[in-house]
C-alpha cells in the first residue's frame, strides 16, 4: 500500500511539474527580475549600480521622463473613462436588447462578435486606409452625402487622433461586454423579474432595481479587463501612429512610452532599461492592484448572495 | 418572458420604440459588415480603381493582387509561421495544462491546493510589463529569433487559465471509471490518458479557443523576440508589408483579407464554439 502512494505520488509530480516550471520561469521569474532590475542603474544592456528607486523618482520628477510619463498616463485614463462610457454602456444597452430576444438577436449576436476574432493589427491598419484624408472612404462618403465639413485629418490631427483610435478600438471590441452582460442578464432567475412585474414595475425600473443590480458581477469584470485593457494599449497607437506615439506625441500611452524606453528611446535613442523597468513595474502593479480588487470584490458578492 | 421585446399585442408607442431598437441594431450590423465587404471588393481592385471608383464592383475579376502578397510579400512564409507557433502553443498547454490539471482534480494530496493557487496567480499577470527581464532572459537562453521563444512564453502565458478551466472541468466527472480502471491494473497515465482526456473534450476546445486567438493574433511578443524576416507571424509580418508597399491600395487590401477572412470563416462555422471560447475567461 506504502509504495503505492510513494508510486502515485512520483506519478503526481511528473504530471505537475512541467506546468508550473514553465509559470516560474516564463511568467513569474521575469516580474520578479523586472523589479529587481528597476532598482539598478544600467549602461546599455550591463546592469551597473544599486540605485534604489531612484528610477521610480525620475520617471516621477525628472525631465523629460515626468512630462512624457504623465502625457502618457492621461491617455490612459481618456481611454478608460471613454471605453466605460461609450462601449461598455452601449454593450450593456445591446445586451439587454439581446436578452430580451428582440427580432433578430441570433443574428446581430453572432455579427456584433464577428471584430472580437480580428487581430489588432489588421483592425487598425483597415482602419488607417479608411481614415485616410484623401483618399480613405470615410472622407470620400461625408463629401458624397454633402457632410464634407465633418471630413478630418482623422489621425493627423492632435485633437481627434486619441478619440479616432478610441473609436476603431470600440468597433473591435464591443461585441465582447455585449456577449457579457447578454449572459448575464439571462442567467437572472426568471422568477425575480416576474415578481418585480407583479409588483407593477414598469421596465425602465424593473431594469434598474433588479436587473443591474443582480449582473454587478458582469459589469465588475467588464470594469476590470477594461482598466487592464486600457493601462497596457499598445497595438492600436502602433500601427495607425507608430511608436512615438505622434502627432506630437498626443496619442502616445504608457504601452507605447514603455516599448520606447525599453528597446530605444525617449528622446535619446539609446534603450533605457533601468527606467523601462520601472514603468513596466508601475504598469503591473497597477493592473495587478486592479484585478486582486476585483477578486475580493467578487468574492465579497458571492458570500451576500 | 414578460418583458420579451415581441411586435404582437403591444401598444403602438411600444411598437414605435422597438422599430426604433431595430434601427439602431440593423445600423451598428452594417457599420461591421460593409468595411469588411469593402475590403474583399478592393483587394480584388487596381489601387487606380479603388482611388477612382471607391464604391464600385471591379472591373474584371482578378486574385493577382493575393498572388503578389503571397508570394512577394512573403505572407506565405508568414502564414505558416503562424500556423507552427500557434499549433505547437496550443498543443504543448492543452497536453502539459491538461497533465498539471488532472492532477489536481483527481488526486487529493497536501501540496494540492498551493499548487493550485500558484497556477490561479499566473491568470491575471500582465507579462507584457515585464517584456524587459523576459527579453534579457531569451537573450540569455539564445532563444531569440526562434519558434521557441514564442511557443514558450504563450505556452507559459496559456497555463494559468488552462489548467483553472480544465481543473474545474475535470472535477465535475465521476469517479467510478477511474477507480474500475485502477482495479483493472490501469497506470496513473493510462487513467489520464484512455478515460480522463477523452472525457474532457468539450473543456479542451473551449481552453483551446481561448487561448489559440490571442495567440494567433499576437503582435508584441514577436515584435520584440523575431527580427528574422523568415521567423515572423502573420501581424508581425503584416506591418512589414504596410511598411514596403504604403502606396499600393489593392495589395494592402488583398494582405489585411488574408489576415481576416480564415478567421471570419472559422468564426462563420463555430461561432457558438468561439463565442464561449472567447468570452471563457469572464463568464462562469
Amino acid at each position: 500500500m506504502r509504495s503505492r502512494r510513494a508510486k502515485q505520488g512520483l506519478w503526481i509530480a511528473i504530471f505537475v511539474l512541467p506546468a508550473l516550471i514553465m509559470v516560474g520561469i516564463f511568467i513569474i521569474a521575469p516580474l520578479f527580475l523586472s523589479f529587481y532590475n528597476s532598482l539598478y542603474n544600467w549602461d546599455g544592456i550591463k546592469r551597473r549600480d544599486f540605485i534604489g528607486l531612484r528610477n521610480f523618482a525620475s520617471i516621477f520628477s525628472q525631465y523629460p521622463y515626468k512630462d512624457r510619463f504623465f502625457n502618457a498616463i492621461k491617455h490612459n485614463i481618456i481611454w478608460f473613462i471613454a471605453t466605460m462610457l461609450f462601449q461598455n454602456s452601449i454593450g450593456l444597452f445591446f445586451g439587454y436588447l439581446l436578452s430580451r430576444r428582440i427580432k433578430g438577436s441570433e443574428i446581430y449576436k453572432r455579427i456584433f462578435f464577428i471584430p472580437v476574432t480580428f487581430s489588432l493589427v489588421a483592425v487598425g491598419f483597415l482602419w488607417a486606409l479608411y481614415l485616410n484624408p484623401i483618399w480613405g472612404i470615410v472622407n470620400k462618403t461625408l463629401k458624397q452625402i454633402g457632410l464634407s465639413g465633418l471630413a478630418h485629418t482623422w489621425l493627423g490631427d492632435a485633437r481627434l487622433a486619441t478619440p479616432t483610435i478610441i473609436a476603431v478600438n470600440i468597433w473591435r471590441w464591443l461585441g465582447f461586454p455585449t456577449l457579457i452582460f447578454y449572459a448575464g442578464i439571462n442567467n437572472i432567475p426568471e422568477e425575480y423579474i416576474e415578481a418585480a412585474y407583479l409588483d407593477g414595475s414598469n421596465e425602465w425600473s424593473l431594469f434598474w432595481k433588479i436587473i443591474f443590480p443582480l449582473i454587478i458581477p458582469s459589469v465588475t469584470i467588464i470594469t476590470v479587463l477594461t482598466f487592464i485593457g486600457s493601462l497596457n494599449v499598445f497595438e492600436q497607437i502602433y500601427v495607425m501612429e507608430g511608436l512615438d506615439g505622434g502627432p506630437f506625441y498626443s496619442t502616445d500611452t504608457l504601452g507605447t512610452l514603455f516599448y520606447r524606453t525599453a528597446f530605444g528611446s525617449v528622446d535619446t535613442g539609446l534603450p533605457e532599461i533601468g527606467i523601462g523597468s520601472a514603468i513596466g513595474v508601475v504598469i503591473y502593479v497597477l493592473t495587478f492592484t486592479a484585478s486582486a480588487t476585483s477578486a475580493l470584490l467578487l468574492r465579497r458578492k458571492e458570500v451576500e448572495l | 418572458m414578460i418583458f420579451n421585446m415581441k411586435f404582437k399585442g403591444v401598444s403602438f408607442e411600444k411598437k414605435l420604440l422597438y422599430m426604433f431598437f431595430e434601427l439602431i441594431l440593423i445600423t451598428y450590423s452594417i457599420m461591421i459588415i460593409l468595411p469588411l465587404i469593402n475590403m474583399f471588393i478592393s483587394s480584388l481592385k487596381s489601387t487606380r480603381e479603388i482611388f477612382m471608383f471607391p464604391y464600385s464592383l471591379p472591373q474584371s475579376i482578378s486574385f493577382k493582387n493575393y498572388v503578389q502578397v503571397w508570394i512577394k510579400g512573403n505572407f506565405g512564409i508568414y502564414f505558416l509561421n503562424s500556423v507552427i507557433v500557434t499549433g505547437s502553443s496550443l498543443f504543448l498547454t492543452l497536453f502539459l495544462g491538461s497533465l498539471a490539471a488532472y492532477a489536481i482534480a483527481r488526486y487529493s494530496y497536501k501540496l494540492n491546493t498551493l499548487i493550485y493557487l500558484i497556477f490561479l496567480s499566473g491568470i491575471m499577470l500582465p507579462l507584457k510589463s515585464a517584456i524587459i527581464s523576459l527579453f534579457l532572459m531569451m537573450k540569455t537562453l539564445r532563444l531569440l529569433n526562434t519558434y521557441w521563444a514564442l511557443i514558450s512564453v504563450y505556452t507559459a502565458m496559456s497555463l494559468p487559465s488552462t489548467v483553472f478551466i480544465l481543473t474545474g472541468f475535470m472535477r465535475s466527472l465521476p469517479r467510478d471509471l477511474e477507480n474500475a480502471a485502477r482495479i483493472d491494473g490501469c497506470s496513473e497515465f493510462g487513467i489520464y490518458r484512455r478515460i480522463i482526456l477523452p472525457l474532457s473534450k468539450q473543456g479542451l476546445a473551449i481552453v483551446a479557443i481561448y487561448n489559440g486567438v490571442p495567440i494567433w493574433n499576437d503582435f508584441f511578443f514577436p515584435l520584440v523576440f523575431i527580427q528574422n524576416d523568415k521567423l515572423k507571424t502573420l501581424p508581425l509580418g503584416m506591418t512589414v508589408f504596410f511598411g514596403q508597399y504604403q502606396t499600393n491600395w489593392g495589395l494592402l487590401f488583398a494582405a489585411l483579407s488574408i489576415a481576416i477572412i480564415p478567421i471570419i470563416t472559422v468564426y462563420i462555422l463555430l461561432s457558438n464554439q468561439f463565442i464561449r471560447g472567447i468570452t471563457a475567461g469572464a463568464i462562469k
